[in-house]
């Protein structure tokens, strides 16, 4: 393992578009930790996003593995990158001939994956500990400590998409049309929403609530919720409107997490089994 | 024409150690039959060519047993059978058409990674980029490398290993006649270190001068394989010539070894039937009243040789 873990990232540590891609998130990350200097103005509240309650413990563990999540599409890029090129460079082709074997190969993909969504949730848990401890209004150990379920979540959900990257690279060869692949597949589970909607209005059935834990990206996203329920201020906002807009749910359900496991395991296998099939 | 230069090595050893057995390999690509029942034996020491005609198979059976082109029929196995298929190929060195590396990593930074994979020590990075003079440009990435840069990076790599066997797909494809000759030095040079190679080559007189085996390819199908000079059963040609031509043809006409002879600009061509010595023939013609201009013996070129083969099949 540590073999091909450092077979990879030896790929990953010399590539112009990783380095690119990794600078643009920390640079992203840093400035959401500033986040809390922010100044806004709603419904008669005004003072510094601190002053919401957002970077209490342990709310501000599901705030930042929320909203840091919408930046592993960064990440993702990378790996689709990194997979297709090594069908376009023919260094794919390469590493089989100097003697890395398919498993291997794909198995090695799959650690770095690994490895940079491990990264990723630990630089946001100590950016997140960071916020948390400058600006929380609690400080007990055992308050900061609740809740960190957020983080393995945040991990899995990373790690499923990474692997869907590795797939899309693998079996769409060209870093693109894999990204496109990609796109196409989030657009359509878009559509199978919508038609899910219409069918649960007009016969009354539940199938999007279905479709939502199905599908990989429906499943990725709802892995960690929407917090803003648990945001006082937005909370008392909406419920001056209506009391039963907001669904105020925000724990991980278990069959996102069931659903996303059996298809990063669906995407590691196929990723093998078509290497395995395809003449290069 | 050029004189063939065969190389033999040690053929007295009792066990000759096999790398490389192929048995009726065969691949199909959907109705085209790529490699048709191909069979042939690699032994330690030898200099083998693969020939044939662009789009006669060979990449494909070099792909077959390279691990990146499935077979549909058929078997190999490498080193006697006593490692699995990508174990093996740590113990190769092989470059297939063209080079392949990543672009943005320098040559130093691609040689580490092969490194990696072929699970060996990084100290002979340097000594090998020396062999094929690239240490200046060692630094600067892959894709601002010249074809031939490519190429001989490619050559340093499949011989990091000190690899048992070397495979070499068309390496001269594409370059320009100072890269040529400046890969076939590099090969010829490793060739006379004993190394065992595998050359596959649409280029007869770049694998007549290395190779003392041979593996003919025609549409998948081998026509024939063993020693370059038992392609065909000939022992070559005299060419001679005196100032008394019609004595010289009176006289070769009544020679056992003649097969036929054929009058040229620049003297007479024999072919013979059976080996002949030159001091023989030119004994026996003076005594015949004959007196030689010229005299040399000269084996078929392979490239007579080839398309002889090949048209006969």
């Amino acid at each position: 393992m540590r073999r091909l873990l450092d077979i990879e990232f030896h790929k990953f540590r010399h590539s112009k578009s990783s380095k690119v891609l990794t600078i643009i998130y920390l640079v992203i990350v840093v400035l959401l930790m500033l986040a809390g200097l922010i100044r806004i103005n709603i419904n008669n509240f005004s003072g510094g996003l601190s002053d919401l309650g957002i970077f209490n413990f342990p709310i501000v563990w599901h705030i930042s593995t929320y909203f840091t999540s919408y930046l592993k599409i960064f990440i993702a890029i990378v790996i689709v990158s990194l997979t297709a090129s090594e069908y376009s460079n023919r260094t794919l082709k390469q590493n089989l001939i100097d003697g890395l074997s398919k498993k291997e190969l794909i198995l090695s993909k799959v650690y770095l994956s690994g490895l940079l969504a491990l990264a990723v949730t630990i630089i946001v848990f100590i950016a997140a500990l960071i916020l948390g401890i400058i600006y929380s209004d609690y400080n007990e150990i055992q308050i900061i400590f609740s809740e960190l379920y957020f983080f393995p979540v945040f991990f899995l959900s990373h790690f499923v998409l990474f692997c869907f990257c590795l797939f899309a690279g693998i079996l769409v060869k060209r870093s693109a049309f894999a990204l496109g692949f990609l796109g196409v597949w989030w657009i359509v589970e878009g559509i199978l929403n919508l038609i899910a909607r219409w069918f649960d209005w007009k016969y009354d059935l539940n199938s999007l609530e279905w479709f939502s834990h199905i599908l990989p990206f429906n499943a990725i996203s709802n892995l960690i919720k929407n917090p803003a329920g648990r945001i006082d201020i937005i909370e008392s906002t909406v419920n001056q409107v209506d009391d039963n807009l907001l669904d105020l749910s925000y724990n991980v359900d278990w069959q996102d997490v069931v659903s996303v496991s059996i298809w990063c395991f669906l995407f590691i296998y196929w990723s093998y089994a078509i290497l395995k099939r395809r003449d290069l | 024409m050029t004189l063939i230069v065969v190389v033999h090595y040690n053929q007295k050893n009792v066990t000759v150690e096999t790398i490389l057995e192929i048995n009726n390999l065969s691949k199909n690509y959907a109705a085209l039959k790529a490699v048709d029942n191909v069979s042939f034996k690699i032994n330690k020491g030898h200099v083998y060519g693969i020939l044939g005609p662009n789009g006669s198979g060979k990449s494909t059976t070099l792909g077959m047993v390279l691990n990146v082109v499935n077979p549909t029929s058929g078997s190999y196995s490498w080193f006697e059978g006593t490692t699995s298929n990508h174990e093996a190929l740590k113990r190769i060195g092989a470059i297939i058409e063209r080079p392949n590396f990543y672009p943005s990593m320098s040559a130093v930074q691609n040689l580490e990674l092969v490194c990696k994979i072929k699970e060996i020590p990084t100290d002979k990075i340097q000594e090998k980029l020396e062999l094929v003079d690239l240490i200046e440009r060692q630094h600067s990435p892959f894709k601002n490398y010249s074809l031939g840069m490519k190429q001989r990076l490619a050559i340093a790599s499949a011989l990091l290993n000190d690899p048992e066997i070397l495979i070499l797909d068309e390496p001269t494809n594409g370059l320009d006649p100072q890269g040529i000759r400046k890969i076939r030095d590099i090969i010829q040079q490793i060739a006379l270190s004993g190394t065992t190679i595998l050359l596959a080559s649409h280029l007869l007189d770049e694998v007549e001068k290395v190779c003392s085996h041979v593996v003919v390819l025609r549409r998948g199908k081998m026509l024939y394989s063993g020693p370059v000079d038992e392609m065909n059963s000939n022992h070559g040609i005299i060419h001679c010539d005196a100032n008394d031509r019609t004595g010289l043809l009176e006289f070769l006409k009544t020679q056992p070894y003649v097969v036929s002879i054929k009058e040229e600009v620049e003297g007479i061509k024999v072919k013979l039937s059976q080996p002949v010595e030159t001091s023989l023939v030119n004994a026996t013609a003076y005594k015949a009243g004959i007196t030689l201009s010229f005299l040399m013996h000269k084996k078929q070129s392979l490239e007579d040789q080839f398309i002889e083969l090949t048209s006969k099949n």
